[in-house]
């Protein structure tokens, strides 16, 4: 059961979250303009590195944030990335 | 046979229990395997392949032989269980096997999550030195072992500690510990996995140790034989000290698995410890100094010690073993010579307990000196202590456990008081209670690096190394000549170190054997990986208080109980029951659906539709996001009116479904599938977080504060009109919505009836529905549903579609924009798979022909005077003269009367699932039929046009037609009604029940629990619910009172007892009725909470005041802190009932 520091709510289970895959996959800009590789890469395509992994996890079952993390899938130690994406409100304390 | 006197067990005391039906006796402080031997039982089991006697072999959890049924528990270690009155253990021969038709065993079991700044497995000395340290800091500090006494082997030997018996020392160090108000202590407690971010799962013999506290002294507890109750504990630790101990090994030695050889340290233990001689004349093979202590411990207790045999004298070894008819042992043979004798005990060295240590993913290494795996590097925030890293010896292990011990601590924060000449919080200035007592053990050398005494291959197949899985020297051998190089190869081919003790004493010898045989040292070859658990674990405390009932959350409306009193059949929906038919004295479902339907078609039905998820979508951007979420319009939807919209992911696959509602400029309600109400809402969220922070909008949940009533049917209008007089229905088109609070209204419809569907709070919900049947709505289920929107041709998400499907696949391309320049998945609507041909697409099926029932038509029938191309005959039933005679005759169209096997109508009509194709015989897939019902059937089928002749194949190959997918009312001509089939409503009704806004007819969620919450209060908790509390869910940054629930995301509460703190009601969503609000008050609240909640609940953590949303068993909370000893459970009203039945099972167990 992994602890995964919530920027709002602080460490919690692991069962408190959901996984939200890769972090740092935007939308396109211009969905319209993307050829089809390009949009399929948008869709589909993921890394899958053994090692550290910048990733996107919800606090569904607390808060609700989306927030990001870099995470070793080996060893699965975490190490917070400040200002990620979705932890906008990291510095409003409780 | 039993001493005349010494060991730790209490004489005064008998103890009955029965061995393979013998009546035998004990004491309380035995194990079941020290009453047997006291008994003079030698064999306690046969060998799982060989048949071969087995005796006891060790005296703790490492037992490989002594494995028994007690009572309802199929297999444990008899060395690891303590006796008890009235105990019934039998041997096994071969497996334990688990009995499905046993009675399951009436023990409670539950779980509980703690924190703690650390966590000491182990209560050994190392591991009691380790809390102690920790402790004197005022760390939180939990201290588990799996015996019934903390000590560990230093209860197994006569060690002097300061010139006193060490049970001296223990005593002094475990008050200490006790009067430390943050240290925990936990006996009969088994640490059995160590996961990630320093997470321990352990079981405690829970049963056992509150009858031990009960009785203030050694734990009887599990009556009637069994085991007791367990707590499955889930702990997370900010330090952990591993303080596991050794686990002795054997030698390889032929004969060396026979009745009567056993550890050395184990015949010390049953001498000292429980008073018990395990023979009478001993051999001694040892291999360590250890073993020597073990012999002068058996001379001391009057064993007479025939030899020593020790290799690292003059190499000598035992060679063989001599054995009775039984086989049990008579003598040994050592290099020629025989030696009468009834025990050989056995020390081939010590493995330190790295289990745990490994399962955290530390490095071990093999230390040549103590020949033995010890850790190296650890992974975790933990270290090891004591002989579980080779530092053997009580003197040394003490000393490791302080260092150890203070250094946690300091790395979890806390000023280490270690050497530091003062005493702890705890101290009674009484010296320094951190002082490493004089010891008076001898010191230890090197082991002989022995693992197997040659033998010959005669020899060798004698030779045991995993007793409990009869892996021998010679299948050892075999192995490594296949040309395994990995002892896992090695371990899975011959099965070494798979049985139930997971090779704790075979381990290492499995290894060094086939070290040996490689030519390689012990350490190139390594270890098997070391997985949880530890020690074996029953299902039935893994599965805890969730079971039965309580295995996963039961989701209920408000109306459900009404339904249970109409007898209604229930079916899952996730984890909703939904009512999914309601037949009348004693009517199949089939022609319960059928009068159902009838009604819902030909007069008025009512249907609980307060299951679909419900989200108020509200913010200046609201229009603008729905516009990027949904594939059609929404921003310019009047408000007061409703509009069908469908979502897709980003691959363009349909992903949920609903109606949405314009309530205001920046209100909208947007309604979602059963089963998909959190994903949608998740959905939602992650593209507002994620990607347009900007938009200014927000999302609510309100799918449990609105009960729902659709009320169906041509003549729905006076019904609803009685319900809503506050509504002007001469003013009320289609797809449009009024309010007249406390209810809103939508004349939606999901049948092509004319339908309203009726929204109110929870608390008016089973008024609502009584008052709608009172007026003559005949009430029906989710299966007439279906079938009502099947002949409507209305794919049901998750139904029709499997995430694969496109809107343009079902045939509604109509709601996909082309105007908007951008929404969720537009772009791969035209990826070449999703726009090209040959996709599957939504089609209706008739049968094409009547086959005699039970014959399937052949490929050389030609097909019959089907239907092809007239969806109107066989789509409209409900008018038909056959379905209007009253007794639900199958109508045109369907085979013949279908059949139910297990709900589902298998035989006469098609059959869900089954493949379509395109002619007789032919296997080549075209589809699968989606939905099938008397006369009505939709697919998903490729390259197919109205008029097409198929096979829809389930084991009979059945003709059918392709045909629109629209049954009924293609020209949607009647979905605002019937006048001619409006009837005047009952003259009988009762206003009484039709007025069901009336105050006194409000029912909260938790009103039906009052009375047992009431019995079920204690002086330690009381529980009850606080009803009816207005609330509001408010987003902004701006300060507010109330609860914060997220950021910018508040619930504001009104007071219970003063009303204040009222919600104005402008100001956010009305929630009131979708929580219901559970008080648990006492000073044995946390208790109570423990057993569900993962987080930490210490009281200097979680302070009055706090709040927070997190678990509570398997619901979703918000916790709230209102007092000291006031918690507060806010839960969505249709987990309450499941929430207050799980509270009450917990209150039952405190
Ligand atoms: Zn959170």
């Amino acid at each position: 059961m992994q602890l995964i520091e919530c920027p709002w709510c602080g460490p919690r289970d692991e069962i408190e979250f959901r996984y939200g895959g890769q972090a740092g996959i935007a939308y396109p800009g211009d969905p319209a303009a993307a050829s089809d590789e390009e949009w399929a890469e948008y869709v589909f395509m993921r890394d899958n590195p053994r090692g550290w992994f910048h990733e996107r996890w919800f606090h569904v079952h607390g808060c609700r944030t989306w927030f990001s993390i870099r995470r070793h899938t080996v060893t699965h130690e975490i190490e917070r990335t400040p200002g990620s994406p979705g932890a906008r409100d990291a510095g409003d304390p409780r | 046979m039993r001493r005349e006197s010494g060991g730790r067990i209490d004489r005064s005391r008998v103890l009955r229990f029965t061995f393979d039906g013998r009546e035998l006796t004990g004491h309380p402080g035995d194990t079941l395997a020290s009453a047997l031997l006291a008994c003079g039982v030698r064999i306690v089991g046969r060998s799982v392949d060989l048949g071969r006697p087995r005796g006891i072999f060790t005296a703790g959890v490492e037992e490989p032989n002594a494995l028994v049924r007690v009572g309802d528990e199929p297999m444990v270690a008899a060395t690891a269980v303590e006796l008890r009155e009235g105990m019934r253990a039998w041997s096994l021969r071969g497996k334990g096997r688990l009995d499905p038709a046993a009675a399951a065993g009436d023990a409670r079991h539950d779980k509980a999550y703690l924190h703690c700044d650390v966590l000491v497995v182990g209560g050994g000395p190392a591991g009691l030195a380790a809390a102690l340290a920790a402790g004197e800091t005022g760390a939180r500090v939990v201290l588990l072992d799996g015996g019934p006494e903390f000590g560990g082997d230093l209860l197994s030997c006569r060690t002097l500690l300061d010139g006193a018996p060490a049970e001296e020392w223990i005593s002094s160090v475990t008050a200490r510990l006790a009067a430390f108000p943050e240290v925990r202590l936990l006996p009969r407690t088994t640490a059995i996995g160590y996961h990630d971010h320093n997470y321990v799962v352990a079981v405690e013999e829970r049963d056992a140790n509150r009858a031990a506290g009960d009785e203030g002294g050694q734990g009887g507890g599990g009556g009637g034989g069994t085991l007791g109750g367990r707590r499955l504990w889930h702990f997370r630790a900010g330090q952990i000290v591993l303080a596991t101990g050794a686990h002795e090994r054997s030698v390889a030695f032929p004969g060396n698995d026979r009745p009567g050889v056993m550890l050395a340290s184990a015949a010390r233990t049953y001498v000292n410890r429980y008073g018990v001689l395990p023979g009478r004349r001993a051999v001694v093979f040892t291999c360590t100094d250890s073993g020597h202590e073990a012999a002068r411990d058996l001379a001391a207790a009057g064993v007479e010690i025939a030899e020593i045999v020790d290799p690292r004298r003059d190499g000598a070894v035992v060679t063989g073993t001599l054995a009775d008819g039984e086989g049990i042992l008579t003598g040994v043979v050592i290099g020629g010579r025989e030696v009468a004798c009834d025990l050989l005990a056995v020390s081939g060295g010590w493995n330190p307990a790295v289990h745990l240590f490994s399962q955290s993913r530390g490095r071990l290494r093999f230390d040549d000196a103590l020949q033995a795996f010890v850790p190296e590097v650890s992974a975790q925030a933990e270290r090891s202590a004591g002989a579980c890293r080779g530092e053997y010896g009580a003197a040394a292990a003490v000393a490791d456990g302080f260092a150890a011990g203070a250094r946690a601590a300091e790395a979890a924060g806390l000023p280490a008081r270690w050497q530091d000449g003062t005493t702890g919080p705890g101290g009674n200035g009484g010296g320094d209670p951190l002082r490493v007592p004089e010891c008076d053990e001898p010191a230890q050398r090197s082991p002989a690096a022995l693992w197997a005494v040659p033998a010959g291959d005669d020899g060798d197949r004698e030779s045991f190394v995993d007793l409990q899985r009869d892996v021998t020297v010679a299948d050892l051998g075999r192995a490594a000549g296949t040309g395994m190089r990995s002892v896992e190869h090695v371990k899975r081919y011959t099965t070494a170190g798979t049985g139930a003790d997971q090779g704790k004493t075979s381990g290492a010898v499995t290894v060094g054997v086939v070290a040996g045989l490689l030519g390689a040292s012990p350490g190139q070859v390594g270890t098997t990986t070391f997985r949880p658990p530890y020690t074996p674990v029953a299902f039935g405390v893994l599965a805890g208080r969730d079971r039965g009932r309580l295995s996963d959350p039961v989701r209920i409306t408000a109306m459900h109980d009404r339904h249970v009193a109409r007898g209604a059949f229930f079916e899952n929906v996730g984890q909703w029951k939904r009512a999914r038919h309601y037949p009348a004295d004693g009517e199949s479902m089939e022609r319960a659906v059928e009068r159902e339907r009838r009604a819902a078609r030909t007069g008025v039905a009512a249907m609980d539709a307060s299951t679909l998820g419900k989200i108020e979508v509200r913010g200046r951007d609201a229009g603008e996001f729905l516009d990027r979420i949904y594939t059609n319009v929404f921003s310019s939807l009047p408000v007061g009116s409703c509009r069908y919209g469908l979502m897709c992911g980003a691959d363009g696959m349909v992903l949920d479904d609903g109606v949405t509602t314009r309530l205001a400029g920046d209100r909208y309600l947007m309604t979602t599938t059963t089963g998909n109400a959190a994903t949608v809402l998740d959905w939602l969220e992650e593209w507002h977080q994620t990607e347009w922070p900007h938009l200014e909008v927000s999302f609510t949940s309100v799918t449990d504060h609105w009960a729902v009533v659709a009320v169906v049917g041509p003549g729905a209008r006076p019904v609803a009109e009685t319900l809503v007089p506050g509504v002007d229905f001469d003013d009320f088109p289609f797809m449009t919505y009024r309010e007249s609070a406390p209810a809103r209204v939508f004349r939606i419809s999901f049948s092509g009836e004319l339908a309203y569907e009726i929204n109110v709070p929870w608390w008016y919900g089973a008024a609502l529905w009584e008052a709608a049947l009172e007026l003559g709505a005949v009430p029906y289920g989710t299966e007439t549903m279906h079938v009502l929107r099947a002949e409507k041709g209305f794919a049901i998400v998750g139904q029709e579609t499997d995430g694969t499907v496109t809107p343009q696949d079902l045939g509604m391309s109509w709601i996909v924009s082309g105007r908007k320049p951008d929404f969720v998945g537009k772009r791969s609507h035209s990826r070449p798979d999703t726009a090209g041909p040959g996709r599957k697409r939504l089609v209706g099926l008739v049968p094409a022909r009547l086959p005699e029932a039970g014959v399937p038509a052949t490929p050389d029938e030609p097909p019959g005077s089907g239907t092809p191309g007239a969806p109107e005959a066989a789509g409209e039933p409900g008018e038909s003269g056959a379905a209007g005679d009253g007794e639900g005759t199958p109508t045109e169209g369907v085979l013949t009367e279908g059949v139910l096997t297990e709900g589902v109508l298998t035989e006469g009509v098609l059959t869900e699932g089954a493949q379509i194709v395109a002619a007789p015989g032919d296997r080549r897939m075209l589809g699968h039929l989606t939905s099938a019902y008397p006369g009505v059937a939709l697919a998903m089928v490729r390259d197919a046009e109205a008029g097409d002749r198929l096979v829809a194949f389930d084991g009979r190959e059945i003709p059918v037609t392709v045909v629109d997918p629209v049954f009924h009312d293609p020209g949607n001509t009647r979905r605002d009604g019937i006048p001619d089939a409006v009837r005047p409503l009952p003259a009988a009704a009762d206003p009484e029940v039709t007025q069901w806004w009336r105050p006194e007819r409000a029912v909260s969620p938790l009103a039906g629990f009052a009375e047992r919450f009431a019995a079920a209060g204690t002086a330690g908790v009381t529980i009850r619910e606080i009803p009816f509390l207005r609330m509001r869910e408010v987003r902004g940054e701006a300060p507010k009172e109330g609860l914060r629930l997220g950021p910018g995301w508040w619930l504001t509460v009104e007071d219970p007892q003063t009303g204040a703190g009222a919600p104005a009601v402008d100001d956010g969503v009305d929630v009131s009725a979708q929580r219901a609000v559970v008080e648990l008050a006492g000073p044995r609240v946390r208790d109570v909470l423990m057993t569900g909640c993962p987080i930490d609940l210490h009281p200097a953590v979680f302070e009055v005041g706090a709040h927070t949303q997190t678990l509570l068993a398997r619901a979703q909370i918000v916790l709230h802190r209102a007092g000291p000893d006031v918690y507060r459970v806010l839960v969505r009203s249709s987990f309450a009932g499941y929430l207050a039945e799980w509270l009450l099972d917990a209150l039952e167990g405190l």
